[in-house]
């Protein structure tokens, strides 16, 4: 089969089965792409995942992306993408359609007010889910608790209080690193910066080859 | 110009939403304020269908949304315009690869991001639960002056929370816990 028509059946095939966020993905994606076509490794998709997670954009699109363009540079990357968005927006829009005639029958008021109650459970349960790796110490728990407040409250845009903290998070690393480098003293001076200068260094090269 | 304004404000929406498609949701309580294209109700029924669909829960709301704001072309849009972002970071991010997860930057980025994310998921699913578990009665100042409880609304939300709790059913799909929410709304007549 053509390489393009493949990566777009697999992923829109992955896009079926993959019910709620991302995170329902993995698995999925482990059968299909590691164990049935051998595009990845379990290791390689754990890394796809991870950059996924930490990129903007949704995390099934952002991972779909990610082993496209591995394997076929950026049109497999959009190819994947198109794959595991187009039964979303097939299927969707069928319902959306066939909902708008039935929303004002009351049996489908009372199923929705049903769900609605139990929407809020599954919000509330990723929520919980997220606090194991997002609230790990006690900045990240002020850092939550003022954008909860926050939003709430103030209705400050959501758009601010992400690029705010991310910020925030850049500043706190700093600060931490300028107290770490106070305690050391003179043993480890160039330890903090040595290690800084690293990484990016690293993938300039990675970039060049 | 309806379909660039959908393009436009779902690129955003997948630009700034980090993490899952639950991110999204703060993203758009704030859309639906500013565009009065969907209510809070309307909304939390988005995420109710987006959740009990296939495919990635950010995705469906956009197909939704923009279905809804402007048919069928505009749920292509929307979608569409969601995923961009995504295509072109990742594309930049790929060239640049492997370290890009161990860079110290980031890394104090994303420190930051997580619990910013968490507390706007957090804030978004507050809004829900007053939403469905109260109907407040606007007195003449800023205190309400009657608030009523829907009984049968926590009654099925605690159940919710039992079984998606205990060991021996936390692991079913949460499309069963909708299906029967659904029912319990329709026996129940909530």
């Amino acid at each position: 089969m053509h390489i393009y028509l493949d990566l777009f059946l697999t992923f829109a095939k992955v896009g079926i089965c993959t019910f709620g966020g991302g995170y329902a993905m993995l698995p999925i994606l482990q059968r299909e792409v590691v164990e049935g076509k051998h595009w990845a490794t379990d290791e390689e998709l754990n890394d796809y995942f991870a950059i996924g997670q930490c990129t903007p954009g949704i995390i099934a699109v952002n991972t779909a992306t990610f082993i496209g363009c591995r394997l076929k540079k950026a049109p497999g990357g959009i190819i994947a993408t198109l794959g595991v968005v187009f039964p979303s927006i097939v299927i969707v829009t069928v319902i959306a359609a066939c909902l708008s005639n039935f929303q004002d029958v009351e049996a489908v008021q009372h199923a929705f007010a049903g769900i609605r109650a139990c929407v809020c459970i599954l919000i509330v349960n990723a929520v919980l889910k997220l606090r194991k790796s997002s609230v790990i110490d006690l900045p990240t728990a002020i850092l939550f608790t003022l954008v909860f407040v926050a939003s709430i409250v103030f209705g400050l845009s959501p758009a601010l209080l992400v690029v705010v903290c991310g910020l925030i998070g850049l500043g706190l690393s700093r600060f931490k690193k300028a107290q770490h480098g106070d305690a050391n003293a003179e043993d480890t001076p160039a330890d903090g910066d040595a290690n800084a200068e690293d990484t990016p260094t690293d993938g300039d090269a990675e970039a060049r080859r | 110009m309806i379909y660039l304004q959908l393009f436009i404000e779902f690129f955003v929406v997948g630009l700034l939403s980090v993490g899952g498609g639950l991110a999204t949701i703060p993203f758009l309580t704030d859309m639906g304020q500013r565009t009065g294209w969907f209510t809070l109700d309307q909304l939390t029924n988005m995420i109710a269908i987006s959740e009990s669909t296939p495919g990635p829960l950010g995705v469906n709301m956009a197909s939704y949304v923009g279905y809804e704001t402007a048919g069928i072309f505009g749920g292509a849009v929307a979608t569409v315009g969601l995923i961009s972002p995504s295509i072109l970071v990742i594309l930049i991010v790929a060239a640049i690869l492997v370290k890009f997860r161990d860079n110290k930057h980031v890394k104090a980025v994303f420190y930051g991001l997580r619990p910013a994310s968490m507390g706007l998921i957090a804030a978004a699913g507050w809004s829900v639960i007053c939403l469905t578990f109260f109907t407040v009665t606007q007195g003449a100042g800023i205190l309400p002056e009657h608030i009523a409880f829907s009984w049968k609304c926590i009654a099925v939300a605690a159940a919710v929370f039992f079984f998606t709790h205990w060991s021996k059913t936390q692991k079913a799909h949460p499309v069963l816990w909708i299906a029967l929410s659904a029912v319990a709304g329709i026996v129940f007549e909530m």
